[in-house]
């Protein structure tokens, strides 16, 4: 019998290579005749280049050439090129040269003179809506597609109830509406209304985008920082308006992305780029400084939210609108952050409206949890003061209110293939003990007062219809054919694993293939949105469905019976007419052709997947489908947080002391791994809530908190050695392997049970902002008055 | 110039292995030097390109800067001993523990053990424009951004202003001045030897330094003399993140007692202006009292006598004047 993989702790392939930094990350790669890059960034928010004298750096020994804005493809209105003599943020790469090294190529950036017209900037978006205030760029705040470029302000009336520390009611370009709000409001019991900030903060992922290109002919070779792998191949010709068939895309492990890399990054067009400009190989390493301004950062919100509840506990009205800090070319998460407000509380009565302003601040992107982290972390320390105020158990008011398995949310009344928020909040109950850890909320110790918290987190978990392609070659092994990234969640291995497990195979048989594009791969989804899971265990299952039949098939043309009566185990297949191993059946589809080796392949895969299986085509008994497993509904995932903390009066410090997160999230894979999201996510999360930030000068509109030691994103020195993880465990229905994407709903439970469990240990005084660092806490503590304005971004 | 950072620029790097061969490498190239201790510091400031020293002075290679010996009225510690040492050394633990408390604060391990005790207390500021180049007063310039109407200055100090509004960032400094510690610093002339709390300056004195050390001056070794040992210590640090991070304010103290009465104390806070501060009017109250709390809270607001915030930065003043009270209230 062949081992059971499913639900087991199996070390990934890639692992030994990583602890003995054999691993190669973009930056490790070298080409014959190679050269360095270095970036110009612009040292205004806001400019125009009027003037650039490159001669003397030119004209340095060892330097090779300068690539500028207008050898880049041009991108119109708030889209962003990958060099621009037009910057709308500090840190924007303006130039690049290229040298025989990377110190001359430093010191020849450091001989350009540029010269910048310097324009008005916005950092915060509330000073882009008032009446007469700037506009981050030159030809306005707001654009569309149909109309271009136009100004969007709130009135003088909307500010002054603003500024009175009211909820406006004012003109939003996003609004969608559910039930009757009005009227349910008049029906509720309590409602609560709070102005609440969240901060936006940097991705930092530990490896910088670094990348390198070159060029042989008309073929590409890049060797990229990315989340995702095919369809970073997909993004770059796109990029670059080239034949993604001539692009060889290496990406073989990836420092982490978090949502800044999706699919591949802006900047790995540069090296392309420059590389075909002089002919050589061209490398570029982006530092930690760089990426501060070029990796992304999560958008910050400013927000009103009104919450209504019935004598019960039961949310029955939500109000809501965010202002989103978008960044200068803008992003999603004000409607995701909606979205997830819908489900989490289930109001049935929902008004939503929101205002994505554009800024000239470092682009945002996802940023794991876009959108749902911000949300609950803001949410569910209202949902808490609620149950303080109506005199409910904290732990019965997120019961109360969570989604069950009939759930409608959004404005389109999506649904979900499964709901376990009940039972992760009983598990996570019983793990932490809330029973005995909420009676010690409010429990002095000299100076120090504990506080417990619950925090409910949801995210997209999944997708459908990718394609799967695995292949046993004649030596006996099931080579496994990954396009999805490799950035530390160990999906290439473990998403192989039903196609193993229903193939039979001991796991040591196994040959993951990834990493390089010429290896070939089929359809596979970005790796995001904490899709990958789902989406390749059912693409690899449904590819093994397919080498089954085609084994089955095989066995019984070789030794005759009924295709049906084969079974396949430990590396052979055995029936009526006997037992072959693998291997020989693989021998034998490579003679019998057509579909069984994938020279005849199914009509449904996706275009992407058809070269990489006629590449392949021959190699081996070809299993290759698509996912058409089906499902109706979204596929989420869930982590609720627990956490028991104390903060000191004297100091404002907030200390970690328990934390417990559990997880609905399906079948488990890979436990071990799983309980590594559940922890990285929630101490990300938490890092959000408590320490992490962003500082920006007002008057300059530069960032400060732009190195890791000042921007203080948590380690693992920051949280108790023993954190505690669980999972619901129950298969999701409609799925062939039951098991939901994990990578994201840990950061909302991790950050909300830290908003809360502070909440309480200030006695139920909610602040209503993140981070919520000691100067803060201390301030509020002692009731003197903070630097900064109730709505006021970027402090830190 | 266009600015480029995280990318070292050559230098000429001299590692010399004894005192006698620094002192010689000081004096040949004065102002030209840049002297090299675990580099937690210094480099950052290469990476960024914003001091640019032509020559380095690397002390990693004298034994007899390293090390901690027994001398018969204290210990002595040379300046390039590690911070893990100090925070390990068993009769530090023993007698001293405020020292080894603070050298334990220090960032996270991997720092703490390249990082060195003579480097900790030689630190420059970590003001957010200073260190981002920006030609501020202590660069050079003529105006503190960090204190403008709108600066973000959270970080910044709430006394010893004097046109420069940053703080030493030294975790160690505060706990040396707290053991009446002597720095020995050798230059030309002779060895110098200055209390611990003479050593660090402001900006009255000079704004472009911390410390007493000008170019031909090296600090050798940090004397702690026996007389507060196993005195009772406080050492605390609040900072944003448990670990690898400077601190927002530190205290650390020494009080030596008689029965339950505190004979004489030294309180010094961290974090709070540009020198570590010892607070003497803090000493005074507390000195002939049991440090109950009545004392502990009049030491406090005595700490706090004449702080004045900046936009940001308020919460330094509670936070400093219950450090205090802590620091008393501990050995009552």
């Amino acid at each position: 019998m062949a081992e059971k993989l499913i639900g087991t702790d199996i070390a990934p392939p890639d692992l030994h290579a990583k602890i003995t930094g054999r691993a190669k990350y973009a930056e490790d790669f070298r080409a014959p005749g190679m050269v360095f890059a270095k970036l110009l960034l612009s040292p205004m928010p806001h400019a125009r280049v009027r003037r650039v004298d490159a001669s003397r750096a030119l004209s340095m020994p060892g330097v090779i050439d300068i690539l500028r804005a207008d050898e880049v493809p041009a991108r119109e209105g708030p889209r962003e090129a990958v060099l621009t003599d037009n910057p709308r943020y500090e840190g924007e790469p303006i130039l690049a040269v290229a040298a025989v090294d990377e110190e001359t190529a430093a010191a020849a950036i450091e001989e350009i003179e540029i010269d910048f017209e310097p324009f008005p900037f916005v950092l915060d978006p509330l000073d882009s809506l008032r009446p007469g205030g700037p506009n981050p760029y030159v030809e306005g705040n707001q654009f569309s597609g149909q109309d271009g470029w136009s100004e969007f302000k709130w009135t003088e009336a909307d500010f002054a109830t603003i500024d009175a520390g009211e909820m406006p009611d004012p003109e939003c370009p996003v609004e969608w509406t559910k039930g009757d709000p009005a009227a349910a409001f008049a029906e509720s019991a309590l409602v609560l209304e709070e102005t609440i900030v969240h901060q936006s903060l940097t991705h930092h992922p530990m490896e910088p985008r670094s990348n390198m290109a070159y060029w042989e002919g008309d073929r590409l070779f890049a060797f990229v920082s990315t989340q995702s792998s095919q369809q970073t191949k997909f993004a770059l010709a796109g990029a670059l308006d080239m034949d993604p068939e001539n692009i060889t895309l290496v990406s073989e492990y990836a420092g982490g992305g978090f949502g800044s890399k999706i699919a591949g990054t802006t900047i790995m067009q540069l090296p392309a780029i420059f590389s075909q400009k002089i002919g050589r190989p061209v490398m570029l390493r982006v530092t930690r400084y760089e990426e501060n301004y070029i990796g992304r950062a999560r958008p910050g919100f400013q927000s009103w939210l009104k919450m209504g509840f019935l004598e019960n506990g039961k949310c029955n009205a939500i109000d809501l609108i965010i202002v989103q800090e978008s960044g200068p070319y803008g992003a999603g998460d004000f409607n995701t952050a909606g979205m997830i407000a819908d489900l989490t509380y289930t109001p049935q009565n929902m008004r939503f409206r929101a205002v994505p302003m554009y800024t000239n601040t470092p682009p945002k992107a996802a940023q794991r949890g876009p959108g749902g982290a911000q949300i609950i972390s803001m949410m569910e320390p209202i949902l808490e003061k609620a149950g303080r105020e109506l005199g409910i158990d904290r732990l019965e008011m997120h019961l109360i209110n969570a989604p069950r398995p009939d759930v409608r949310f959004g404005p389109r009344d999506n649904s979900l293939t499964s709901v376990h928020t009940v039972e992760a909040l009983e598990q996570g109950a019983e793990l932490f003990d809330w029973a005995s850890k909420s009676q010690l909320s409010g429990q002095r110790n000299g100076s120090k007062v504990t506080g417990v918290g619950i925090g409910l987190s949801p995210y997209t978990a999944g997708s459908r219809g990718r394609d799967g392609m695995v292949i046993i070659r004649p030596d006996g092994r099931l080579y496994v054919h990954q396009g999805i990234g490799n950035l530390g969640t160990h999906s290439i291995a473990d998403t192989a694993r039903p196609a193993a497990e229903l193939l039979g195979f001991n796991w040591e048989d196994v040959v993951i293939v990834w990493g390089d594009s010429s290896r070939g791969y089929p359809r596979s989804t970005v790796q995001a949105g904490s899709q990958t899971t789902t989406a390749h265990t059912r693409a690899n299952r449904a590819a093994a469905e397919d080498a089954l039949r085609k084994i089955r098939a095989v066995a019984a043309s070789s030794m005759g019976g009924s295709p049906g009566a084969y079974r396949v185990d430990d590396g052979r297949v055995s029936g009526p007419g006997g037992t072959m191993t693998l291997g020989a059946v693989a021998q034998r589809a490579i003679a019998m052709g057509g579909e069984y080796d994938g020279h005849v392949l199914p009509d449904d895969i996706h275009a992407q997947t058809v070269p990489a299986a006629q590449m392949l085509a021959g190699a081996g008994l070809m299993g290759i489908a698509r996912d058409n497993f089906g499902g109706e509904g979204n596929i989420y995932s869930w982590v609720a947080g627990f956490a028991l903390v104390e903060l000191d009066e004297e100091t404002g410090v907030v200390e970690l002391k328990e934390y417990v997160g559990v997880t609905d999230c399906g079948t488990v894979i890979h436990p071990r791994s799983l309980g590594a999201q559940v922890f990285g996510g929630s101490i990300q999360g938490m890092g959000m809530a408590m320490t992490q930030r962003w500082v920006f000068d007002p008057k300059w509109g530069v960032p400060f908190a732009n190195r890791l030691y000042t921007a203080r994103p948590p380690g693992i020195l920051d949280v108790p050695p023993d954190l505690k993880w669980g999972a619901v465990g129950i298969p999701d229905p409609q799925d062939p392997i039951g098991a939901k994407g994990i990578g994201e709903p840990p950061v909302g439970a991790g950050a909300a049970a830290l908003t809360c469990a502070v909440a309480d240990a200030m006695g139920g005084r909610c602040l209503c902002r993140t981070p919520l660092t000691p100067d803060i806490l201390l301030a509020e503590i002692e009731g003197r008055e903070q630097g900064f304005g109730r709505l006021d971004q970027h402090i830190g | 110039m266009a600015k480029i950072r995280d990318m070292i620029p050559a230098f000429e790097l001299l590692q010399p292995t004894s005192v006698e061969a620094a002192m010689d490498l000081l004096d040949e190239h004065r102002e030209e030097a840049w002297v090299l201790a675990g580099g937690l510091d210094s480099f950052d400031w290469f990476k960024d390109r914003i001091k640019r020293p032509s020559v380095v002075v690397d002390l990693g290679g004298i034994p007899e800067l390293t090390g901690i010996s027994e001398i018969e009225n204290g210990l002595v510690i040379g300046a390039m001993t590690s911070l893990t040492e100090v925070e390990r050394h068993e009769r530090i633990r023993a007698e001293y523990s405020v020292v080894a408390d603070a050298a334990r604060h220090v960032a996270t391990p991997q720092i703490r053990n390249q990082g060195t005790l003579g480097g900790n207390v030689s630190q420059d500021t970590r003001c957010w424009y200073y260190r981002s180049g920006w030609p501020c007063y202590r660069a050079g310039g003529n105006t503190c951004y960090a204190a403008a109407p709108q600066a973000m200055n959270r970080e910044h100090c709430i006394m010893g202003r004097s046109r420069c509004v940053a703080v030493n960032p030294s975790d160690t400094a505060p706990a040396l001045i707290a053991v009446d510690a002597k720095m020995i610093v050798e230059n030309p002339g002779g060895p110098s030897v200055y209390d611990a709390e003479d050593f660090f300056i402001g900006p009255a004195i000079d704004i472009t330094r911390m410390t007493v050390i000008t170019p031909r001056d090296l600090l050798t070794r940090i004397q702690i003399p026996a007389t507060w040992a196993n005195a009772e210590f406080y050492y605390e640090k609040v900072r944003d993140r448990a670990s690898w991070d400077f601190q927002l304010v530190s205290v650390a103290a020494a009080f030596r007692k008689a029965g339950d009465t505190i004979e004489e104390a030294r309180i010094a806070v961290n974090g709070v202006a540009p020198y570590p501060v010892r607070v003497e009017a803090a000493e005074r109250i507390v000195a002939g009292t049991s440090g109950d709390e009545a004392t502990a809270a009049a030491a406090g607001e005595a700490a706090i006598e004449g702080a004045r915030a900046l936009r940001h930065n308020d919460y330094k003043i509670p936070m400093m004047r219950n450090l205090v009270r802590r620091a008393v209230r501990s050995v009552a």
